[in-house]
Order: structure tokens, then C-alpha cells, then sequence
């Protein structure tokens, strides 16, 4: 972070900053002043977009066919008395505002409801479920980085390697994962018997899923990290280091990509959202457990608790990183902090 | 069948082949040789795409779910081009069936998201603060949600098959165009000459269909574009997860969740509708980024 990246994209960044951070009246007292309003909106809207979801998800409860009561008491078990002791145990009685705040009461302690299917609570079937899923995701995202990082510092600014890259970038965005997913089984567990065909078991049977997972998102990633790189590359800090006698690659590695890393924060949202939906065809693909066919088998059985508490969870994971990456952003670059025009 | 299809049809395509040509004869040769040769490659799949997903009794000889006890699970070359399946059905005329499907799906689910996303851009962008702070919050709670999550909530409550894919994904493309189209209305709005035509006195409604509507969604095309690609690759995932349409029907991601079963031993009923995809998907990403860079650059200029 040098102030001579600065100079040539002040422009820009002024621009985007404006975008990001619209200027807020009497925001501009004291230093800290404007920092503070930028989090506090930033923070404020995250609760308001989480609070909405809940809402939404609360509202889907109550107007889904198939009320609570027939997915709670069995057909055969429906005697008057059964019905009776299930309402009021969960308060089916009381007015749709009280069952509201009880439903937001219950969400706040971590109770996201029984499941209709399984009759367990839905926060302890997610849990149990949850390992394969993180562990998928992580291992997705680190061959997507480590793949586009690769893939970025080795082809920018090399006319005919970055046509290349370009291409097979545009190619793996347009494949989709379940597909791409087969043909490595085909290739990898059929035909050459190197990894499990199904299942979760040891570091094996994550190889391919991860490689699925990762290919889908490496594209974007790639792409925006090799314009970050050839931006650098042009800087005159580059001629600099050059003059200092460094090698091309350290050049690249240790200069260039730390600049070309910035955006990709801002990516990291974008990329959640990928896992997120990732996660759910490749667990399928591959046979493997975890949330995503926690969920699909929830919709199949129209088990609603279920697959709203894994929404839940997904819209809780995306807002909270968001909010972070967006926080981030105040702390690295100080410009979005106020609302100050170019 | 094929022969009573393929009489009205030639006809009718060469005949608005011919007006274009007849406009600017030179010009539209001149155009196409300066295109770059992926965009047209890109185009050409598409236009071939566009034509199978009219006239499939032209391209496949077979039905798509005509099984052939006596035929099961030939490869390709040796029973029809692509192979048969496990039910003696022609891989090919199921592929060139499905393309139906996907562009129905994508096509309905973009075209509903455009609208419901123009719509509510302009809502927030001409409405007062409340409306474009409720609205712009309302559209970061659906963007919370991947669209697979969206599918599969709303698989749940009303059931799978073709129109849960197609309003979910239609949901999920929403904040896409409506957030452009917001931006777009803020910067309009405040423009000088909306402000002119507001001293006119020109009535809101003509103001906001001949001034501010045009401006806001200059963009909103190529977005759509691009969107459909994606809407092919989801709407194809959610069938393969089971949640569109059901495997007898030639669908490209319910083929391939079918013939995943028989990887082992017959390998093309599942691959070939992946290159399917991949080459509409890929063709109408070529499209896009090319007409979104020619966009950009009119717009530096």
C-alpha cells in the first residue's frame, strides 16, 4: 500500500466511493465522526436484512399448505385430545403477533423449530450435519484461490497466455458443477480408480468434490485477480522494484498480487453465495452427507422447518461475511470512510 | 412429421433473411466479417439452437421417449450419433428435445425477473426515501439467498416442477436489474434535463416512460443476456437435484442425474447432455461480453 498506487486511479476510487458511502448530513465533525456513521449504517442494515429474512421465513410458516398440526401429529394419532396437547404446546392457539415474537424469542436462543420429518429440533440436525459441509467448502475454496492465483500471476499482462486463460476461464463458468463433477468421477474414481465414488470418509473422498466445488468459482476469481495484477504491472512502482534488480516472478508474487488482492475481498461475498449453492449440488453428485441434502431431502418430505432453518443459517452466513468484507474495506481503504466529494 | 414441418418452415426463415438482406445488402455481410470469429461461432450456435428448439422433428428422427427394448445402452456411432440410454432411447433426439426445456426456463425466468427488476428499480429510484430504503433492503434479503436455496424453499411450500424453477429463479435474478435500474433512475432524476421537462410541465407519467425509463435500462439487455446463461446452468442444476421437471422427460440436468447411475458402463447418457450446456451456456456468455464491451467502450466514448 504504497501512496503511489494512489495517484493514477484517485479518480476512480473517488467515484467508487462516492457509490459506496453517500454522504450523510453533518457527518462531517470530528475524524472519527463519518468512521462511526459508515459502521453503524453498515451494521444496521445487515440486522434489518436478517431481521426481514426471519420475517419472511415466519410469514412462509404460517401460510404454507399443510398446517403444523398435520405435520406434527401422524394421521393415525389424530384424536381430538393429541391435537389439543400439541396446540398448546406450541402456542397454536395464541394470536399470529405472539407466536411472532416467540418465533423471534426462540430464534435468538438458537431454536430453529422441531422438524416435521424427523422430530428432532432442527438446530441439532443441522449441527450433526454441518462437518462434511464446512469441510467441503473450506477445501472448494482453497483450490479455487490457490487455482486462481496460479492461473492469475502466471498468464497477466503475456498477451497470448492471458487469450488463453481468458478462454478456459470463460469455458469453466459455463460448465456447471454437477456436470463437471461427473465427468470426474467417470475419469478418476471409474476409469482410473484413484478416489472413492461416494461418501465422506478421509481426505480421499474430498478430493474431488473440492475440485467440483472449486472449478465453478475459479473463473470470476482468476479473472478479477489478473486485472488487479496487470493494473499493478503498469504502476510505476513496478518499474521501481524492476530497476531494483528482482525477479520477475518475486515481482509478481510478492508485489503485484498483494495490490490485485484488494477486489478479490470484495469478491468474497459473491463467492460465499457460490458455496453456499455449491455445496448443495456437489454433496449430491458425490453422495456425500451435509446441509445441502439435509436440505433437498427436507423439501422433498416438505419438511419447511428444516429447510428454513438451513436459509436461515445461509442468509445469517452471507450478511455476517458481507458485513465484514464491507467493514474491512473501511479499515483498508480510508477513503470510503466518509462521504467527502472529490 | 418431419417432412410436413420442414415445407413451412425453410420458407418462412428465408423470407425474413431476405428483407434483412434487402435493407442493407452490403452491410450486413460487411458487419458480420469485422465480428470476432467467437461471437460468431456463439451466434451461429445460437441461431442453430433457436432452430431445434423450434422444429426438434427437423434435427432428430426419433422421439425422445421412444424406448427400444432391443437397443439399450448401444455407444455412440453404433446406435444413433450420441448412443442410446438404458431404455433403448436415442440419446441425441432426447438432447435435441431437452433444449426446449432449458430455454423455456431460462427465457420465462429472465424475462419475469426483467420485469419485476425494471419495475421495482424505478419504484425505488423515483419513489421518496422510505420507499427506495424499504425496497433496496427488500432486494438485499433475496441476494442473501442463492438461488438453489430460493428453489429448494419454495419447492417446500408449493411443490416442484417447471414454474417453482421458473418464479424462483425469476425471484432470484430480481436485485440483478432492479439495482441497476435504481442507480440508474437516481442519476437520471437529478439530471439537468428532467429538471427542464419537469418546468415544462410535462405530466409524470410521460416524463418517467420518455425520459427516465429509457436512460435507466440502457443496460438492462446485456445484464439479461448474460442472466440467461445463468439461468440455463440453475435451472439445469435444479432438475438435476430433482426439483424441475421429472426424468422421463428429456430435460438436460434430469438426463444426466438419470444416466449418472450407469457412469460405470455407458458413459455418453450423461456427458453428452453436459456438452450440451456447456455450449449454450458458453455461447451466450460469448455473446454478452461481447455486446456488454461494446456498450462500455460506446460509453467512454
Amino acid at each position: 500500500m504504497t501512496s503511489a498506487t494512489l495517484l493514477p486511479s484517485a479518480g476512480d476510487a473517488a467515484a467508487a466511493a462516492r457509490e459506496a458511502a453517500p454522504a450523510v448530513p453533518g457527518a462531517r465533525g470530528r475524524a472519527w465522526a463519518p468512521t462511526a456513521a459508515a459502521v453503524g449504517r453498515r451494521l444496521v442494515g445487515a440486522v434489518v436484512v436478517l431481521w426481514a429474512s426471519v420475517t419472511v421465513a415466519f410469514v412462509a410458516l404460517q401460510l404454507a399448505p399443510g398446517s403444523a398440526i398435520d405435520a406434527l401429529v401422524p394421521p393415525t394419532q389424530r384424536t381430538p385430545e393429541a391435537v389439543a396437547a400439541v396446540t398448546a404446546e406450541w402456542g397454536l392457539d395464541r394470536p399470529v403477533v405472539q407466536q411472532y415474537v416467540d418465533y423471534l424469542g426462540r430464534l435468538l436462543h438458537g431454536d430453529l423449530g422441531t422438524s416435521y420429518q424427523l422430530h428432532r429440533p432442527v438446530t441439532d440436525v443441522i449441527v450433526s450435519e454441518l462437518g462434511p459441509t464446512l469441510q467441503l467448502a473450506a477445501a472448494g475454496l482453497a483450490v479455487a484461490l490457490v487455482l486462481a492465483v496460479v492461473l492469475a500471476v502466471s498468464t497477466a499482462g503475456r498477451p497470448w497466455a492471458s487469450r488463453i486463460a481468458n478462454g478456459v476461464e470463460l469455458t469453466i463458468v459455463s460448465v456447471p458443477e454437477f456436470w463437471l463433477g461427473i465427468v470426474l468421477l467417470f475419469v478418476f474414481s471409474f476409469s482410473l480408480g484413484w478416489f472413492p465414488v461416494a461418501g465422506a470418509n478421509g481426505l480421499a473422498s474430498l478430493v474431488l468434490p473440492a475440485v467440483a466445488l472449486g472449478l465453478g468459482l475459479v473463473g470470476l476469481v482468476s479473472q478479477v485477480l489478473r486485472e488487479g495484477v496487470e493494473r499493478s504491472l503498469e504502476q510505476p512502482y513496478t518499474l521501481s522494484v524492476r530497476a531494483r534488480g528482482v525477479s520477475e516472478t518475486a515481482l509478481r508474487v510478492r508485489h503485484s498480487l498483494r495490490h490485485a488482492s484488494l477486489p478479490v475481498v470484495t469478491l468474497l461475498g459473491w463467492l460465499v453465495g457460490g458455496l453456499l449453492g455449491g455445496v448443495i449440488i456437489v454433496e449430491q453428485v458425490f453422495g456425500r452427507p451435509g446441509i445441502g441434502s439435509v436440505a433437498l431431502q427436507a423439501a422433498q418430505g416438505r419438511d419447511l422447518p428444516v429447510v428454513l432453518g438451513v436459509a436461515l443459517l445461509s442468509a445469517l452466513v452471507y450478511v455476517v461475511v458481507n458485513t465484514v468484507v464491507d467493514l474491512l474495506a473501511l479499515v483498508i481503504d480510508p477513503r470510503l470512510r466518509t462521504g467527502a466529494r472529490a | 412429421m418431419t417432412a410436413t414441418i420442414a415445407t413451412p418452415a425453410a420458407p418462412a426463415s428465408s423470407s425474413t433473411d431476405g428483407r434483412r438482406g434487402a435493407g442493407r445488402p452490403a452491410g450486413l455481410a460487411a458487419r458480420l466479417r469485422t465480428l470476432p470469429w467467437g461471437v460468431l461461432v456463439a451466434s451461429a450456435l445460437l441461431v442453430l439452437l433457436l432452430l431445434v428448439v423450434a422444429f426438434p422433428g427437423l434435427f432428430a428422427s426419433r422421439g425422445p421417449l421412444d424406448a427400444d427394448p432391443l437397443r439399450v445402452f448401444l455407444p455412440p456411432g453404433h446406435g444413433g450419433l450420441l448412443g442410446t440410454d438404458q431404455l433403448g432411447r436415442d440419446v441425441w433426439s432426447r438432447v435435441v428435445y431437452g433444449a426446449r426445456y432449458s430455454v423455456l426456463i431460462a427465457v420465462s425466468a429472465t424475462a419475469l425477473g426483467v420485469l419485476a427488476g425494471v419495475l421495482l428499480g424505478l419504484l425505488a429510484g423515483l419513489g421518496g426515501r422510505v420507499t427506495d430504503e424499504v425496497t433496496a433492503r427488500g432486494l438485499d434479503v433475496v441476494a442473501a439467498f442463492p438461488a438453489i436455496l430460493l428453489a429448494i424453499v419454495l419447492v417446500t411450500i408449493v411443490g416442484p416442477g417447471i414454474p417453482t424453477v421458473i418464479v424462483a429463479l425469476a425471484i432470484a435474478s430480481v436485485p440483478r436489474y432492479a439495482r441497476i435500474v435504481r442507480a440508474e433512475t437516481h442519476v437520471v432524476r437529478r439530471s439537468a434535463y428532467v429538471e427542464q421537462s419537469v418546468t415544462f410541465g410535462l405530466r409524470r407519467t410521460t416524463l418517467v416512460a420518455r425520459h427516465v425509463l429509457p436512460h435507466a435500462v440502457v443496460s438492462v439487455p446485456i445484464l439479461a443476456t448474460i442472466g440467461l446463461g445463468t439461468s440455463i446452468l440453475a435451472a439445469s442444476s435444479l432438475s438435476f437435484i430433482g426439483l424441475g421437471p421429472k426424468p422421463p422427460s428429456p430435460e438436460w440436468g434430469a438426463m444426466l442425474a438419470d444416466g449418472r447411475n450407469y457412469l460405470q458402463n455407458a458413459w455418453w447418457i450423461s456427458v453428452f447432455p453436459g456438452v450440451a450446456i456447456v455450449l449454450v451456456v458458453l455461447s451466450v456468455s460469448v455473446v454478452g461480453r461481447w455486446l456488454q464491451r461494446r456498450f462500455e467502450h460506446r460509453e467512454h466514448a
